[in-house]
């Protein structure tokens, strides 16, 4: 069972080898000229004004995060139900999609409530 | 495992240097084509057509200064570029390239590895490499890259659930997680006879969401709000340069080979084909070659793209992505598994036929009145009143009675 992942392990040594192995090839072969200005914060040219951790974000980043996790959570009971569906018939599909209203509601309110919306 | 070990590294090499030169291929053909689309040529010095441009590039990137900025989070800020590079290409491990292949007296399919969960591995991987983006941004400590790394990772997680759910219909109509099977399930058609079965086509709403869902997600033009020059620079990016930043760039060219390659194997039949009766010395081939050139085509489709549309903008990205294409996608889920539950039960081609037909009228009647179009107005009305300009003369007005104003005056 786990042998069928072998390959994939083997992928991910090879891409992992030609990922660090440009890096190290490169640190090696590169030129070295290290100044102030190269050194910091890009600002459009200005002065660094000030730490990066004063900077705010829109807390609808927020919103969306929360969004993103109920509605993966929806997909990953989504997937197994797929996979058996015809197993389940029709009562499986009803189930669903009452789950999937449910959901649906919720969503509906948060648009109306201009949760998704950006200005 | 009964086969020697040689089968299974030198699988993994096939795909890992295809896909390695398709997207070297890609970076070349993108210049060159978007360079004739604005009347310029394009790289033509290098090889042949200049198509050894991109060699010499990834050549010359090895000579590059890559200096590690004052203020950054150093461990996470080398870690993210490899984790993009590493997860794309993870995420061609399920991906066939062809059908069985004999040689030297092991048969084998050009797959690195034919998952039973080789729908979750992709969707897993595409989620990884989120991570890389916001890494890059946070560990930069830097303003830019800060807003572009959280910019970006709101938009590929949002498409992220397009896309999944997208995938879901696919797996209703499949019955199956496991690649091979989706593959197996698009050979002929049940709709239309003597067709090729490709999901797409009783699927399209889905696929529309794909196509959609993996542009952005590619984070490429018309969606490339990460790199929106003149906002936020360079993005999630911006303090990056050297080989870390050809990472970056490998990633983002990466992403665009395996969505296409993603996109032809669930909803395009993958590497099936005519095989024209061929024998089977030669007959081998022609799957591999149907795999290519329906990849070829999508990655043409990017470049197209690149080339014609303008930049989106951000809240119009968001827009769409939650209010059109998530509840599409969605919706068809639904309606796929009703289709599905008829066929078992028996009911007659022409009658699903008709019952696809009613559906995909009734999604494009959502579409059309929860649409793009309003919500897009809606969201261009402010919904507060707007600041009272201090015009003496002027009664607050609304806007039909300033329009007409406009209009009588000469």
């Amino acid at each position: 069972m786990l042998s069928e992942y072998l390959p994939i392990l083997l992928l991910f040594v090879i891409a992992s080898a030609f990922a660090v192995g440009s890096l190290v090839v490169s640190s090696l072969v590169g030129p070295r000229a290290p100044n102030p200005t190269k050194l910091a914060a890009y600002e459009s040219g200005n002065e660094p004004l000030a730490d990066v951790k004063g900077t705010r974000f829109s807390v609808k980043f927020y919103m969306v995060a929360m969004l993103f996790l109920i509605f993966d959570i929806e997909a990953v009971f989504l997937y197994p139900w797929a996979v058996v569906l015809r197993e389940l018939g029709w009562f499986g599909l009803v189930n669903m999609t009452v789950f999937v209203l449910v959901l649906g509601v919720a969503f509906v309110y948060e648009i109306g409530r201009g949760g998704l919306e950006w200005d | 495992m009964d086969q020697p070990l040689w089968v299974p590294i030198f699988q993994t090499l096939v795909v890992f240097v295809y896909f390695l030169l398709v997207t070297a291929v890609l970076i070349w053909a993108e210049r060159r084509v978007v360079a004739r689309m604005q009347h310029r040529v394009g790289p033509n010095r290098v090889g042949p057509f200049g198509a050894l441009q991109t060699l010499v590039d990834g050549a010359k990137m090895f000579f590059k200064e890559d200096p590690t900025p004052g203020m950054v989070n150093n461990p996470v800020y080398t870690i993210a570029p490899l984790v993009g590079v590493i997860a794309g290409f993870l995420s061609i491990a399920v991906i066939p390239l062809g059908f069985d292949v004999t040689l030297f007296g092991e048969t084998f399919p050009l797959v690195v590895a034919d998952l039973n969960v080789g729908v979750l591995w992709i969707l897993a991987m595409g989620s990884i490499h989120v991570y890389s983006v916001f890494l890059a941004g946070w560990s930069s400590n830097s303003p830019y890259p800060l807003l572009g790394g959280i910019r970006s990772s709101a938009q590929m997680v949002s498409y992220e659930i397009a896309q999944g759910l997208a995938v879901a219909s696919v797996v209703v109509y499949a019955g199956s997680l496991r690649i091979s099977d989706i593959i197996a399930g698009q050979q002929t058609s049940t709709l239309i006879e003597g067709m090729p079965g490709w999901y797409a086509i009783p699927l399209f709403p889905a696929f529309l969401v794909f196509v959609i869902g993996m542009v952005a997600e590619a984070g490429r033009p018309p969606f490339d709000l990460a790199e929106a020059e003149g906002e936020l620079v360079g993005g999630f990016h911006t303090e990056y340069s050297g080989m870390r930043f050809g990472m970056f760039m490998l990633a983002e060219f990466m992403n665009v080979v395996t969505m296409s390659a993603i996109v032809v194997t669930l909803f395009l039949g993958g590497p099936n084909g005519p095989t024209f009766g061929l024998p089977d010395a030669i007959a081998w081939v022609l799957p591999i070659l149907w795999f290519s050139l329906k990849m070829i085509g999508f990655i043409f489709f990017f470049i197209l793209l690149r080339g014609a549309l303008p930049r989106y903008r951000y809240d119009r990205l968001m827009s769409l992505g939650w209010k059109v294409l998530i509840p599409i996608a969605l919706v068809w889920v639904l309606v796929t598994a009703g289709f599905v539950l008829l066929a078992e039960e028996g009911i007659a081609t022409t009658v699903r036929l008709v019952l696809a037909g009613a559906a995909g009228l009734l999604v494009l009647a959502l579409l059309v009145t929860a649409g793009p179009a309003r919500l897009a107005g809606a969201s261009d009305r402010p919904k507060r009143a707007p600041i009272p300009t201090p015009a003496p003369d002027r009664a607050p007005a609304s806007r039909h009675v300033e329009r007409d104003r406009e209009e009588v005056a000469p």
